[in-house]
């Protein structure tokens, strides 16, 4: 009864919190400036920074270019109602955000095709497109540089009188309202599983990737969401100063949302408000002091970059930093309301079972790959290997350094396209799909290197591998906890026991030691309940003793699964495997028991040639 | 109809400009191709190099004096950013890299608004560049002219320090592999050093070129830094030759858009931008796998 009491206060509390800041705030802005319009104005960066944390805390996709959804959402509202298009100002806020979005699929898909530093340029480069758009082309429309006057606001009819938001006051509230929807929303997104991929595509998007969630999709939906959002808050500068000023659309306008997002604090959604709040306040003050007046800008482009040198996680960032450090309690709730579950989730470690096809019967082979072939350049990596994995087999590649191994199980796994062959997965053709789809079939990896999501906790590692299958590859679901899933909780925290990594589940990963990486590792790529695994040396960097427990593990995680393993420690392979595979040069050596290898001479020489000589 | 003089006119605009913007986005480039780092400051320096010559061409009509001052403003600012701040930055996301030059930047845009005020203000042209000069079919300024010789001049020295020298040898390793250029003995940090530098005064020399061609104002720089990520983005990251035909390309379709219809003018690069990202979004020049 408390725990649920707790976790509800938990969930709420921000809402609460956000609620009664709305209520106070401004009194404190209206005794202070003898107006609430600076505080109405800060509100309006805020939701403009909701949308962008997002985009930028939350996915990591720094963009320079949200002035363009901003100066959309403005323009279209101002035009539709300053031309006697439209009456309603409803109605047109509700246009003028769907051409922000519109927009914003068409940037989003040429954009997101590079990443980082390209994404940031090229960001930039349409939200300069569309300032020259509006100043020239489409002058006609938008005023061009002298923007749209007259911009009227919105009006609500309660019990036969009209009440419009005109007027400080009135235009407070109307903006308090869309900012306090919008982060209800935003925080819904951001505790649901939508906002855990985010969270992963941000720490590690080849994983997030590789783990059926699809990342590009993903992307996209957050970008055109950040439109929405920044749509929203043009359509409402207009409307709050009758007047929509064409420099919505500067690249200044940008700039400002980055700064102020980063100084306020990036992923904690309230920071962009934060920082708009110390940006707007500060310039309010500065300009007043005689001596500073016009350095203003120079003094906060000083404290950007001290901020962003010392104190990265912004002002909230920092603030809740502290503030957990004080008052700490979850986890171990979460932890213990779950333990229950763990023992009839034994059979949740077993594969899905498999939607027998009638391919899949006739093939019998769990994973089979017939005459495949890889070259980079003039090297032949992988050179016509075939090779067939009966249901429920463990099967070891073993071979020298070079031979193919690692780039052989990329193929099989589609990280990298094949030059020609096939690969088939019971019986099924995935030589054309993704390492999204991969995933989603039920084959899995681990890789040789930990890829992990440092900043998550064990816990949510396994959870995000566990929801893909559970969500398919991309799916919106926002409005759910992203915790709500009794079968994935029930999974995560059998694998976690199976691991040994019950006592770890809520810590967060990079303060792990490596051997309990390494176990989660291997958990990540059982989260889906693979029925075909690929272990692409589990054993590496290991102390004998771990080697012996992921053995141990190995051997009882089985459960009817086929696993095809890859790993140098020769003893392991022999002892593991069923059958062996050498590859030598990109080419398949020999094929058979490990008693048959063990014997077999070209072997013998491939692996001691040059030492024997 | 434009006729053929109007055309060609704006052609040799459209060299001139666009040689401009090869010297700026190459260095530009081999900084964010050697270092990883996307320098937000860039256009900054560029207009740190234009107030070079117009506090120099202010007072004395020559133009070596000017190159030289701003040259070596350029080299303080470039080591001083380089060792005082980037340098901290190497092993942080590459999104700080970016906020934190694009701090600079307006510390330096303002820093300069605090000093020499917010107003535009003309640069001489120096005494041997002024005056037309025709060219048959049509009479040009004669600074364009040469401004198309020096930068020209420029780029071939910047071609040959790249590809005829050690140091340039090592930069475009460096480009390729930094990390195994370190495995290799070279120390990094020291060209990482030189590198930012000698990106730095590209851009700074650049600034007292076209200084005379408008006039100066503390924001100058915004637009070439705009231009020069399209040239970027054309060209291909990290790749020199990729900048000068970058460079080239944007600087010429800017001009022959203006012949026919100055509004579309810019939007026109964004046009040839979003082509390059569709058809070949390495780029022109660029190689895969570096983002």
């Amino acid at each position: 009864m408390t725990a649920r009491y707790r976790r509800l206060v938990r969930r709420w509390l921000p809402e609460v919190a956000t609620i009664a800041a709305l209520v106070a705030l401004p009194f404190a802005f209206d005794a202070w400036l003898g107006s609430v319009d600076l505080f109405t104005r800060i509100l309006i960066w805020g939701i403009f920074g909701l949308g962008f944390d997002l985009l930028f805390g939350r996915a990591g996709l720094l963009s320079f270019g949200q002035a363009a959804f901003y100066g959309t959402g403005g323009f279209v509202t101002a035009y539709l109602l300053t031309s006697g298009t439209l009456n309603n100002v409803w109605l047109a806020m509700a246009v003028g955000i769907v051409a922000a979005t519109a927009f914003s699929v068409i940037v989003g898909f040429l954009a997101l095709r590079r990443v980082g530093i390209y994404f940031a340029m090229i960001t930039l480069a349409f939200g300069e497109l569309s300032y020259f758009l509006e100043n020239s082309p489409l002058a006609a429309w938008t005023g061009g540089e002298n923007g749209l006057p007259g911009v009227p606001a919105p009006v609500i009819r309660i019990g036969g009188f009209d009440y419009p938001f005109a007027g400080s006051w009135p235009s407070y509230q109307l903006v308090a309202g869309f900012f306090f929807i919008g982060y209800v929303l935003a925080r819904y997104i951001v505790l649901s599983p939508v906002g855990l991929v985010l969270t992963g595509i941000k720490q590690n998007p080849e994983r997030t990737a590789a783990l059926g969630h699809d990342v590009a999709g993903y992307k996209l939906a957050v970008f055109v969401l950040a439109a929405a959002f920044a749509g929203c808050a043009g359509a409402l500068l207009g409307i709050f100063q009758s007047y929509m000023p064409p420099d919505a659309f500067d690249l200044a306008t940008s700039g400002q949302l980055v700064i102020q997002t980063v100084m306020g604090g990036a992923g904690t959604l309230i920071g962009p408000a934060v920082g708009a709040a110390v940006w707007l306040s500060l310039r309010d003050v500065l300009q007043q002091v005689p001596a500073i007046g016009s350095l203003w800008e120079f003094i906060l482009g000083a404290v950007f970059v001290l901020l962003v040198s010392f104190m990265p996680s912004g002002i909230v960032g920092t603030i809740a930093r502290l503030g957990s450090r004080l008052w700490r309690s979850p986890g171990v709730l979460a932890a213990v309301s779950m333990a229950d579950n763990v023992a009839a989730a034994e059979p949740l470690l077993a594969p899905l079972p498999l939607v027998r096809t009638p391919a899949a019967s006739a093939a019998g082979y769990a994973l089979e790959a017939k005459d495949v072939s890889k070259s980079y350049g003039g090297i032949h990596a992988v050179d016509g290997v075939s090779l067939a994995l009966p249901e429920g087999s463990l099967h070891a590649i073993i071979g020298p350094n070079g031979a193919g191994k690692s780039t052989f199980l990329r193929l099989l796994k589609r990280e990298e396209t094949v030059d020609s062959g096939r690969i088939l997965l019971h019986g099924i053709d995935i030589t054309a799909a993704d390492v999204t789809a991969a995933y989603q079939y039920g084959l899995s990896k681990s890789y040789q290197i930990n890829q992990l999501f440092p900043q998550l906790t064990v816990r949510a590692n396994l959870r995000l591998g566990a929801l893909a299958r559970e969500r398919g590859r991309l799916r919106l679901d926002v409005f759910r906890s992203a915790e709500g899933f009794a079968q994935v909780e029930a999974l995560v925290s059998a694998l976690a026991e199976e691991l040994g990594l019950a006592e770890c589940a809520d810590l967060v990963v990079n303060t792990l030691p490596y051997g309990e990486k390494r176990r989660l590792e291997l958990g990540l790529a059982l989260a889906s309940r693979p029925s075909v695994l690929l272990l692409d040396e589990p054993l590496a960097g290991l102390s004998p003793s771990e080697r012996e427990d992921i053995k141990k593990l190995i051997r009882s995680l089985r459960k009817g699964r086929t696993i095809l393993l890859v790993e140098h420690d020769m003893d392991a392979v022999f002892e593991l495997a069923e059958r062996i595979t050498v590859l030598h040069e990109g080419s398949k050596l020999a094929e058979g028991t490990p008693k048959e290898i063990s014997n077999d001479p070209r072997v013998r020489e491939a692996y001691l040639g040059g030492m024997a000589a | 109809m434009p006729t053929l003089a109007q055309f060609l006119s704006q052609a040799f605009n459209g060299i001139a400009l666009g040689s401009l913007l090869a010297l700026i986005a190459s260095g530009l480039s081999i900084i964010l191709g050697t270092l990883g780092v996307l320098n937000f400051a860039h256009g900054a320096m560029f207009m740190l190099g234009a107030y070079a010559a117009f506090v120099v061409l202010g007072h004395v009509d020559s133009f070596a004096l000017a190159l030289a001052a701003s040259a070596v403003v350029l080299l303080l600012v470039g080591l001083g950013t380089e060792r005082g701040l980037i340098r901290f930055y190497y092993a942080r996301p590459k999104e700080d890299q970016i906020l934190v030059t694009f701090g600079l930047g307006i510390m330096l845009v303002e820093a300069v608004r605090y000093v020499f005020g917010g107003l535009s203000q003309p640069v001489p042209l120096p005494s041997w560049g002024q005056g037309i000069v025709n060219l048959g079919v049509f009479i040009y300024p004669l600074y364009r002219v040469e401004v198309i010789g020096i930068v020209s001049a420029l780029l071939l020295g910047f071609y040959l320090l790249l590809y005829r020298t050690r140091i340039g040898l090592v930069v475009r390793a460096g480009i390729e592999d930094p990390l195994m250029v370190e495995l290799l003995g070279t120390h990094v940090r020291r060209m990482f050093m030189i590198v930012f530098t000698i990106g730095a005064m590209a851009a700074g020399i650049a600034g007292v070129i076209y200084a005379p061609l408008a006039a100066v104002i503390p924001n100058m720089g915004e637009p070439f830094l705009v231009e020069c990520f399209v040239v970027v983005v054309i060209g291909g990251l990290g790749s020199f030759p990729g900048a000068v035909v970058g460079g080239i390309v944007v600087g010429e379709i800017l001009s022959l858009t203006t012949l026919f219809n100055p509004a579309y003018a810019q939007a026109a690069i964004y046009a040839a931008m979003t082509l390059v990202l569709l058809i070949r979004p390495r780029g022109l020049f660029g190689t895969m796998g570096r983002a």
